[in-house]
């Protein structure tokens, strides 16, 4: 009995074996195209057996190639039943998808390649036109950088936007110190980045005269070692 | 097949469900002479496997509706002329006989000697693919010539993925003995 299955297990075809004819008709997917490649590569056996199967493969495409064609009368006897069947109404319940295609697939080439186009020139006037109404209700002005050796560069923020500054405070400032200072000039600390501090001036906008005379000021602190107006 | 004509058998598929004439018209023009091929090698009659294509073909023009595309098109015929020809061998009543002339060719008929004698590998094997079996008939066909995946086949023939790569295995075992008693040895098995 062992002998027998034993025997039996000898004659089970391998996975890669069973796999060949498809190797040789190329419908195999790329992963096992390369496992059976390497397994023919290294075992001459394989290799033996898939030749014998490209032969196979050659003589059935020859077999069925030379069974020749239906007569006519097949196509004639074909349309004849289509003609007898009851007169189909469109389905209401085709997908929309396939209409989609179905739309598509009627269309020529020239006629799709029009369409593009046409389509192309509505997105750009579109695009022209959403760009003159920002443009036109845009509340704050830029003002783009220039060399200006008389006055800051600076951008406005809009009608509300309060003066900042960066600052860097002695070393030997206290926090109670910082404090006061910041209470003292109704400022606060909206962003820190290397020892340097960011500061806003209260909440509403000031002249340009303003805001150079409150650096000069803030400049001349004890605890403060820099201080330059900032957008 | 490439992916663009399957892509555009699913078009065809689409209109011929809305009652497209002219789309079931190139739909047969591309596939009806391989479902003709499946259905003689199926059948063995040409009359037989003429009639099946009308067969076929109207039962596409009906059921185009219901085709979802879960397969490619070609599959999908070539599943329904396996159906129509069974069905008609059923009709015909002789499948047995069928089966008697089938295991009479493989008892290594003259004919493959005659063509060995003549040096001719070539045509031995078609006879011997001739002398297969129905069954290993046609999963030698769908592979080789139709040129189904394991998966494709699978569907076509209603056997699970493993049972298709056994039995063309067994299929092509049978073959090479019936090539052996016809006297060509090949170094396999």
């Amino acid at each position: 009995m062992m002998a027998m299955s034993k025997k039996m297990l000898e004659h089970e075809p391998s996975e890669i074996e069973l796999l060949l004819p498809w190797h040789a008709a190329g419908t195999l997917n790329p992963r096992d195209a390369r496992c059976v490649e390497e397994a023919l590569a290294r075992d001459p056996a394989l290799a033996r057996q898939y030749a014998a199967i490209q032969e196979e493969y050659a003589e059935t495409i020859g077999l069925n190639e030379s069974l020749g064609a239906p007569s006519a009368r097949a196509m004639q006897k074909l349309f004849a039943a289509i003609d007898a069947e009851p007169a189909r109404k469109p389905s209401a319940s085709r997908n929309l998808s396939a209409r989609i295609t179905g739309f598509f697939a009627g269309l020529s080439p020239r006629t799709l390649a029009w369409a593009g186009s046409l389509g192309a020139l509505v997105l750009l006037l579109q695009a022209g036109v959403i760009g003159a109404v920002l443009v036109k209700n845009q509340p704050a002005a830029f003002q783009t950088a220039s060399l200006s050796t008389n006055e800051p560069i600076t951008r406005a923020l809009g009608p509300e936007a309060p003066p900042r500054a960066l600052v860097r405070f002695a070393p030997d400032a206290r926090v109670a110190d910082i404090t006061a200072l910041l209470d003292s000039y109704q400022a606060s600390i909206v962003d820190t980045r290397g020892g340097l501090f960011r500061l806003q001036f209260g909440n509403k906008a000031m002249p340009k005269d303003e805001v150079a005379s409150l650096m000069s000021k803030l400049q001349g602190e004890k605890i403060v070692s820099l201080a330059v107006a900032t957008p | 097949m490439s992916a663009t004509q399957a892509a555009s058998d699913d078009v065809l598929i689409a209109r011929i469900a809305q009652g497209d004439r002219l789309a079931m018209q190139v739909l047969y023009g591309r596939h009806h002479v391989r479902v003709f091929r499946f259905g003689v090698r199926l059948v063995r009659d040409e009359q037989v496997a003429e009639d099946l294509i009308s067969e076929v073909f109207l039962e596409v023009w009906r059921q185009a509706g219901k085709f979802e595309g879960r397969s490619a098109v070609s599959t999908w015929l070539l599943a329904i002329t396996r159906f129509k020809a069974l069905s008609a061998l059923r009709r015909r009543k002789d499948v047995e006989l069928d089966d008697e002339a089938a295991n009479a060719i493989e008892d290594a008929s003259d004919d493959p000697e005659v063509a060995v004698q003549k040096k001719d590998t070539s045509q031995a094997l078609r006879k011997c693919l001739t002398g297969l079996s129905p069954e290993h008939r046609e999963i030698v066909d769908l592979v080789y010539y139709h040129e189904k995946s394991v998966e494709e086949v699978a569907e076509i023939v209603g056997i699970p993925e493993n049972t298709v790569k056994t039995r063309l295995f067994y299929a092509r075992k049978k073959l090479a003995e019936l090539l052996k008693a016809a006297g060509v040895e090949r170094g396999w098995p």
